[in-house]
């Protein structure tokens, strides 16, 4: 029992000192981002590395989630006679909640994992306590672009996942299982408001490319710069992520639809 | 540097230095001086915290007790600014390079000059093409570190160091792991740099026969004390067993050749 105990203090203690670590990590991080805006070619080559490489997954699964979702919705709607209301339901649930979701959960396995074992290698291989002694800040240096590249990708992957999505609702739904064309758009149109819709979208797409972006690249350069300490950090990136994003998102949908 | 404003002969001093890693205690009250113009030696066994001393003297680790003042300066009363603008005046060379691999050797050895002046492009790359002559490999430009050998990788790596001129340079365990080839080439330029570019070396090494070939001065470490310090000459002559052991790489002799353990015969016929 007293071991017990111990144990959840020591473990308390260390969950708060990692909590501590990754804020001020954070905020020197942030301040380092005015040093990024003069030297845009080292945010673009981030941009290509974690958001254009993102592209193909993105798409592939935008597809078939809206495909999929076409396909579910279309039994539960024409129960009702309702399967004009294809094109809302299929874009609502796309842009409100799976657009930034599934595609947070995926950059963090697609982008996040390997900016942590990125980071984690530079810090084993000596590149980062290099960079300190030739008077350069790893992290104004290294940390800080691939920060605001994953910043920015993130809500840019949201809206690409999707429209894409909607694409592959109206593949399925209007290509092969007969709603009418014009009332999938029209429906959507409708209904679906910018302020309401869209703009939480994004919001909570934002919010998540902050937070994965943060725990892979913390994680990243908190890592034991073992083998074993790396792939440890890119498993914790992963799970992190995934966690936070799904709890996160409950809260903003709370907070933004919920009427708690 | 005969001209430096400051009179002190000694770019780095080294005084009561105290540091521990957990409950091990590295550096016991360690007092060393490092004179300008020099390459003085820093040697001991492995594990004796020779690379944990040059990250102390980088103001890359904070010492528990003690001072450690670089060209005149307190190490760890600089502000992060104040240390930074040191650190340009100090090259490190990394047992493993600490090449940026995504980088080819052209631009890794640009790449300090390219963070910290505004040169123009023309300038840096006959920079870059004298530094990476100097240490012979102006033809391996192209290459990315991954194509480079260990020793290419290292002598890559000095020509970094040496990118801003720097007053003074620290080699980590610079002739681990070289061929002799490699180690002959390694032996003669860091010789030959000190001497033509004005430098100071520390070299942090615990192979006997090529430092004792190149140092001015020799510290030996271990334990977290210094128990040897003086010329090569001095120490192959010195009258300490130990430093006697660790000079002439004998097996057996104060430091035991077993880390301690029971009684073999009680161990091995224990049981479980």
């Amino acid at each position: 029992m007293f071991q017990f105990l111990q144990n959840l203090g020591k473990a308390t203690r260390s969950s708060f000192a990692k909590l501590g670590r990754a804020s001020f990590f954070l905020s020197h991080t942030l301040t380092g981002i005015s040093d990024v805006v003069p030297r845009p070619n080292l945010l673009i080559k981030q941009v290509y590395s974690v958001g254009v490489l993102s592209f193909l997954i993105i798409t592939i699964s935008g597809l078939f989630v809206g495909m999929v979702l076409g396909l579910q919705g279309f039994n539960i709607l024409s129960d009702f006679g309702a399967e004009e209301s294809l094109g809302v339901m299929v874009a609502a649930s796309l842009v409100r909640e799976l657009g930034p979701v599934v595609s947070a959960l995926l950059f963090a396995g697609r982008a996040g994992s390997a900016l942590t074992a990125e980071i984690g290698l530079m810090k084993a291989t000596e590149q980062l306590s290099g960079m300190e002694m030739m008077a350069v800040d790893p992290i104004k240096r290294i940390i800080s672009p691939r920060f605001l590249a994953g910043f920015l990708s993130m809500p840019l992957l949201a809206a690409l996942f999707s429209a894409i999505g909607i694409m592959g609702g109206h593949l399925v739904g209007v290509g092969m299982l007969g709603v009418d064309d014009g009332a999938f758009w029209a429906q959507m149109q409708a209904s679906i408001d910018f302020q309401e819709d869209i703009i939480n979208g994004v919001l909570k797409s934002v919010v998540f490319g902050f937070v994965v972006s943060w725990i892979a690249l913390f994680e990243g350069y908190d890592a034991i710069p073992t083998s074993e300490g790396v792939s440890r950090a890119t498993t914790r990136t992963v799970v992190n992520s995934a966690f936070s994003v799904l709890a996160l998102d409950f809260i903003l949908t709370a907070l933004m639809f919920g009427d708690i | 540097m005969a001209n430096s404003a400051s009179p002190e002969d000694n770019i780095v001093s080294i005084s009561n230095l105290s540091f521990s890693r957990g409950p091990r205690k590295i550096f016991d009250a360690v007092s060393l001086e490092i004179q300008r113009g020099k390459v003085t030696a820093i040697m001991g066994p492995s594990g004796t915290g020779k690379t944990t001393l040059l990250k102390l003297i980088g103001g890359q680790l904070a010492p528990d007790r003690g001072q450690i003042h670089v060209d005149g300066q307190n190490v760890h009363r600089l502000k992060p600014r104040e240390l930074y603008e040191l650190r340009k005046r100090m090259g490190m060379l990394f047992q493993s390079g600490a090449l940026l691999t995504d980088m080819s050797v052209y631009d890794n050895v640009a790449f300090p000059m390219r963070e910290h002046t505004h040169l123009p492009e023309s300038m840096i790359r006959t920079l870059v093409l004298m530094k990476l002559h100097a240490v012979g490999l102006r033809g391996a430009r192209h290459l990315m570190p991954n194509e480079l050998s260990g020793g290419m990788a290292r002598r890559v790596a000095l020509a970094r160091a040496i990118a801003l001129d720097p007053l003074m340079i620290m080699y980590d365990e610079p002739f681990t792991g070289q061929d002799p080839i490699s180690k002959g080439a390694l032996v003669h330029l860091i010789k030959s740099l000190n001497t033509t570019l004005g430098l100071t070396s520390i070299i942090v090494s615990h192979d006997v026969q090529e430092t004792a070939a190149i140092a001015d001065y020799i510290y030996v470490l271990s334990g977290g004390k210094i128990i040897g310090q003086g010329t090569p000459q001095e120490l192959q002559q010195s009258d300490s067993e130990w430093v006697q052991q660790f000079m002439h790489g004998d097996a057996d002799g104060p430091v035991h050749f077993h880390y301690s353990a029971p009684d073999y015969l009680d161990d091995l016929l224990a049981s479980k």
